[in-house]
């Protein structure tokens, strides 16, 4: 089955980099935004990366290739495919840090921890969420969710206020 | 020292308890107010930059930010208010025109306001819009005086007479001519996506037709205005209908100019002038100093588009409006657009908005009165525009003889607008008037269009609602009936204008 992704449309990035603030929200212990980035200590890195040039702007984070170089490059299994969804997920309690999948991932869309010697932050696309955070916040629907046929999913319409 | 500094209009207000120094407001800010201390990692923000577009306050994450008026007030002066005052320190220190953007702002009698509605009681029984067929549908064009038909053999009616051209409405409301140049084109794409999901029909303005909205030139009215921009025969010939713009709400009498530096590759193209100049609009048409020029250009297009397009005329609302109007019609136009003095504009000088024109509701009242007087109503739809907010003036316009209402300003709100009245500026950060790349990936066309089709939907289902009170089933019964109208707190002269009675006068 091929796994959910997040598809870019950089035509309407505004660049206010939300997605990474929603990010680190979700990741972080407490979920509430002001708290994350309050307690700097527990502050999680985020998964999505933004990149900028001139006008142009977009958001990216891991593609969950089809034949993705990390996982195959992984020594321990710690990078490895979620066999229901087909997403591709990091175990850090398994991951010993050589950094073999942040040397292979073609996007450089996996971020090292220096001080631990593990792979910190990857695109988990919100496992324990129905939808992903950066998804649900981007302003402009500059990222959506598309299922494995590309169709797009819409989250439970809702009025914007 | 008589040089003033700059006036902040806005206070911004920042929660430092919520801030969470994402800098996404600093980001976002076409004004440059909100800078980031990367020393000291603090925000500050320069109130006097601040348009009052409240995007920063939308973007924020955590709620952080609150824009407010300047609280900071001159002493109490009946006369010389704070506006007053910095509007000549202003012109003190440019010399030159002030210039704004979006409609009148200034208190005059919104006559809308001091209108209402019928309602049926007891001896006629009003009627569930929920239940029962509401007919909203509406046709835009020349009538015939009469309808001729002959019988066929199976007892089934032919019209004998050719029909002229008809633009047909499904909501009586339609998008006020906005060019591509003084809106983004994802504005445009907005625009004419919603109107064809609706079935309403949106304006291309003076800007031309872009290739990128071809897929919608059926729902288009496209503008033949006095600097003929982007007129083509394949620009007549995509189009749904021709509007000859004369004047507009705002600025009355007063030409257009889109600067230079707006215009693009894109809009350049669209235009056709080359990249880079002026677009200048003169105000008046110079191939038009009478009705009688008028008519010419009418069919001239109408000879162009083989009398297949209704041709409409847009005039600004002004003293003269129901004569003008009357020759309009008589020199062949099939629609003829007023648009009132709250009208909007990407620009024009603060003067000439405030204090030029009169009300719709008075002109719309006054034409359609004269043109039942001639017997000429028929010959030509009267579109009114030029300050419509809610569903409740679309019912009041069309009581008082519009038969369809063109919207702008509340169509920009839908797409995000806060009515700063800095469209002149070029740095709309809502996308909306601005052609700067950065701000107009802002406004997604596909939200856009599906919030304005939101808006259609709402006042439609309001309209209808509205009418089934009355116990009317379809607008056109509405169409004039100002029976359905009583005035509050109005004057003899101002009832005898608007052609309704004030409340408590029964039938």
């Amino acid at each position: 089955m091929k796994p959910k992704r997040i598809l870019i449309r950089e035509e309407y990035c505004i660049g206010c980099r939300l997605c990474e603030v929603f990010c680190i929200t979700q990741h972080s212990p407490s979920k509430d935004i002001i708290r994350t980035y309050r307690e700097k200590d527990t502050k999680p890195v985020s998964g999505i990366y933004f990149e900028e040039k001139g006008a142009l702007s977009f958001a990216i984070q891991c593609r969950h290739c089809d034949e993705a170089p990390c996982v195959e490059n992984c020594l321990t299994g710690a990078m490895h495919r979620d066999k229901e969804t087909g997403n591709v997920l990091h175990n850090k309690d398994r991951c010993v840090g050589c950094w073999m999948c942040v040397m292979s991932c073609p996007l450089g869309v996996i971020k090292i921890d220096y001080k631990e010697k593990k792979v910190v932050s990857k695109c988990d696309l919100c496992i324990d969420r129905e939808f992903p955070a950066c998804v649900e916040h981007c302003p402009n629907e500059a990222i959506i969710l598309v299922d494995g046929k590309g169709e797009r999913i819409e989250k439970e319409k809702e009025l914007k206020k | 020292m008589a040089k003033a500094k700059n006036i902040s209009e806005f206070v911004i207000e920042r929660d430092m308890n919520k801030c969470i120094r994402c800098q996404a407001c600093v980001r976002v800010c076409a004004n440059d107010v909100h800078k980031y201390d990367e020393d000291t990692g603090d925000i500050i923000s320069d109130n006097v930059m601040c348009a009052g577009c409240h995007f920063c306050e939308d973007i924020c994450p955590t709620g952080a930010l609150t824009i407010k008026r300047n609280p900071s007030d001159t002493r109490k002066n009946a006369n010389w208010s704070r506006d007053y005052i910095y509007r000549i320190v202003k012109q003190a220190s440019t010399g030159g025109i002030l210039l704004t953007g979006m409609g009148n702002d200034r208190p005059y009698k919104n006559y809308f306001e001091h209108i209402v509605l019928n309602a049926a009681q007891v001896t006629n029984p009003s009627i569930d819009p929920l239940r029962e067929p509401m007919e909203l549908r509406t046709f835009i064009g020349s009538k015939p005086d009469r309808v001729i038909c002959t019988k066929g053999k199976d007892e089934r009616c032919f019209l004998k007479q050719h029909l002229p051209p008809l633009l047909e409405l499904e909501v009586p409301v339609m998008f006020s001519a906005m060019s591509f140049g003084s809106i983004s084109l994802n504005a445009c794409k907005s625009l004419a996506k919603a109107a064809s999901d609706a079935g309403i029909y949106w304006n291309t303005g003076e800007g031309g037709l872009h290739r990128d909205l071809y897929p919608y030139a059926d729902r288009a009215i496209v503008q033949v205005a006095s600097g003929r921009f982007g007129v083509n025969v394949e620009y007549l010939e995509k189009a749904a209908a021709v509007e000859i713009k004369i004047g507009q709400g705002a600025k009355p009498g007063i030409g257009g100019h889109l600067p230079g530096e707006k215009v693009s590759s894109e809009i350049s193209l669209t235009r056709m002038i080359p990249e880079g100049s002026d677009a200048i609009s003169p105000a008046p048409h110079h191939d038009i100093y009478s009705i009688e020029d008028l008519r010419q250009l009418i069919f001239a297009i109408k000879e162009a588009t083989s009398y297949k397009k209704p041709v409409g005329v847009k005039i600004a609302a002004v003293h003269n409006v129901a004569p003008i109007a009357s020759g309009i019609v008589r020199a062949g136009a099939d629609f003829v657009t007023i648009d009132g003095i709250r009208g909007g504009t990407g620009a024009a000088p603060v003067v000439i908005r405030d204090n030029v024109g009169i009300p719709i509701e008075i002109a719309v009242a006054v034409v359609d009165q004269r043109l039942r007087e001639e017997g000429i109503r028929n010959q030509a739809s009267i579109i009114a525009a030029g300050g419509f907010k809610t569903s409740a003036d679309v019912m009041k316009a069309i009581a008082l003889g519009a038969d369809a209402v063109y919207i702008g300003t509340a169509a920009l709100i839908a797409l995000g607008c806060h009515v700063c009245q800095k469209c002149y500026t070029g740095k709309c950060n809502w996308g909306i008037a601005t052609q700067d790349p950065y701000l107009t990936r802002r406004l997604n066309p596909e939200i856009g269009a599906k919030r304005l089709s939101n808006l259609l939907r709402a006042w439609s289902l309001e309209i209808k609602e509205m009418l089934g009170g009355m116990g009317i089933n379809a607008i056109e019964s509405l169409r004039g009936n100002r029976e359905q109208l009583r005035a509050v707190g109005l004057t003899e002269t101002e009832l005898r204008i608007l052609g309704i009675k004030h409340a408590g006068e029964a039938w």
